[in-house]
């Protein structure tokens, strides 16, 4: 029932997108100007294309959260059974976190969470 | 307390009685969809008019008040307006991926919004890993942001698309591991289960220490996560225009700009669901005429009115706080929220497991 729930609502996204972009296409005004399908810039003729390669520090930040999210995935399911497992389960995953504690603390020392 | 599967089943019987067996799902579902549209946009239209009041309050100005009662016309008005200008057609941009983008906002803005327990059994998708489609169909909408940014074409849409990105991965993070803490709490993801199981106190009041400081870094996480307040540096406007809605025009700008309050929403009532009740009304032990009366008080007024105060805050920042760097925008997120959040996830796995939680 849920999944079918979840087509449903997917399908509501892409109408209310769709149907409203067609009215909007079908009742807006439409002028043509050469000037108009320019890019948005300072006002002068815009220079290069702007598909080139970008800084590298967004990069670094993006593997780092790979990382933690991947984590954060492996601890949900403990999450939901902490409390059954008590003592024990905590002293198992405590590994598991300490090893990426240390991984945070061994970027942060290499100083890849500086922003250059 | 009203339970509305009364009215979703008896809904669901006069249709049976009614249509042949084979149409009354199909209807159903359309029923659910139209239910689904006029509430997103309803939610659209309020938080909007109540950004401009708030807005208008903090700033010593009266805010939209000339078209209808207290101007809550306007709003529909703007809607009108936008629904009816051009779409400007730009010649550099990667036509396919531009037009995709709105799409894959809304649809991420969507299913979160769907999953949220409005009220005792009303709620659409209820999956028994909630909170985790929670946070996966909520990342969507980053991609769609990276591709609007990207496919314009335009430097300073590319710049707020990046700035955009980086920031939202990075308090993702928090967000994750501040529900994370509740779930250890909680013991369960599923929405529903989270709000029954608060009826005999919320969690902010259950947890105390661990869970009030996940209730801080949510919030200051899920403000970042939203684009908005100090954390609006992607479209920050005095240094890149509208950041990676530049280039769109008309509905198609519009997509973004619903999305963007609806998705603060989104965040509020999440909020309230996992920290502050859901729908539950406010009960103290031992005083049980005060909470008979709590009880008469309907249950889509207590989730509203939490979530409407939660609103509110979020709005407070960003009329209080000045706009971040990027730098510091995420030193915040990874020298302090994520170690305070690591650390405050094993102090709730200890206030678990030794039963310290009330």
């Amino acid at each position: 029932m849920n999944l079918t729930l979840m087509v449903v609502v997917i399908i509501t996204a892409m109408a209310l997108v769709g149907i409203a972009l067609g009215i909007a296409r079908i009742i807006s005004p439409r002028t043509f100007n050469r000037q108009k399908g320019e890019a948005y810039e300072c006002g002068i003729p815009t220079r290069g294309g702007s598909w080139m390669q970008f800084k590298a520090g967004y990069y670094l930040f993006a593997i780092l959260f790979l990382m933690f999210d991947v984590e954060a995935v492996f601890l949900f399911p403990w999450a939901v059974t902490v409390q059954d497992m008590g003592v024990d389960g905590l002293v198992n995953v405590l590994f598991f976190l300490v090893i990426l504690i240390l991984g945070l603390a061994y970027a942060w020392k290499k100083g890849a969470l500086e922003w250059k | 307390m009203f339970d509305f599967k009364v009215v979703t089943e008896w809904i669901d019987e006069g249709l049976r009685n009614l249509l042949p067996a084979s149409l009354v799902n199909i209807t159903e579902c359309v029923l659910i969809g139209i239910c689904l549209l006029v509430a997103y946009a309803l939610f659209a239209l309020a938080l909007i008019y109540a950004e401009r009041k708030v807005c208008a309050a903090f700033q010593c100005r009266l805010g939209p008040n000339r078209v209808g009662p207290w101007g809550t016309i306007q709003v529909v008005c703007d809607m009108i307006k936008m629904l009816i200008k051009e779409i400007i057609e730009i010649k550099h941009v990667d036509r396919y991926l531009f037009n995709l983008a709105p799409y894959i906002v809304i649809i991420s803005s969507l299913l979160a919004f769907s999953c949220i327990p409005f009220a005792k059994g009303l709620e659409i998708l209820d999956f028994n890993v909630g909170i985790f489609f929670l946070i996966a169909v909520s990342s969507i909408g980053i991609v769609g942001i990276l591709l609007a940014g990207w496919a314009s074409n335009n430097k300073y849409s590319l710049i707020g698309a990046m700035r955009s990105g980086a920031q939202m991965i990075s308090y993702e993070l928090s967000i994750g591991l501040s529900m994370l803490t509740m779930v250890v709490l909680a013991g369960s993801m599923q929405l529903s289960t989270i709000v029954e199981s608060q009826a005999d106190g919320w969690f902010i009041f259950k947890g105390h220490i661990p869970a009030f400081i996940a209730f801080v870094v949510y919030l200051i996480a899920g403000t970042a996560e939203t684009n908005r307040g100090p954390f609006d540096l992607p479209e920050a406007e005095s240094e890149l225009t509208a950041g990676y809605h530049t280039e769109y025009s008309g509905m198609h700008f519009g997509f973004f700009y619903v999305a963007e309050f609806v998705n603060m929403f989104i965040v509020a009532a999440v909020a309230t669901t996992i920290f502050w009740g859901g729908w539950m009304p406010l009960h103290i032990p031992g005083w049980d005429s005060f909470n008979a009366i709590m009880d008469y008080i309907p249950s889509l007024i207590w989730f509203l009115g939490k979530s409407a105060v939660m609103v509110f805050i979020i709005m407070w920042f960003k009329w209080t706080f000045p706009r971040l760097r990027i730098d510091q925008l995420l030193r915040l997120e990874w020298k302090y929220l994520l170690p305070i959040n690591l650390c405050n996830l094993l102090l709730m796995v200890v206030v678990v497991a030794f039963n310290l939680h009330f």
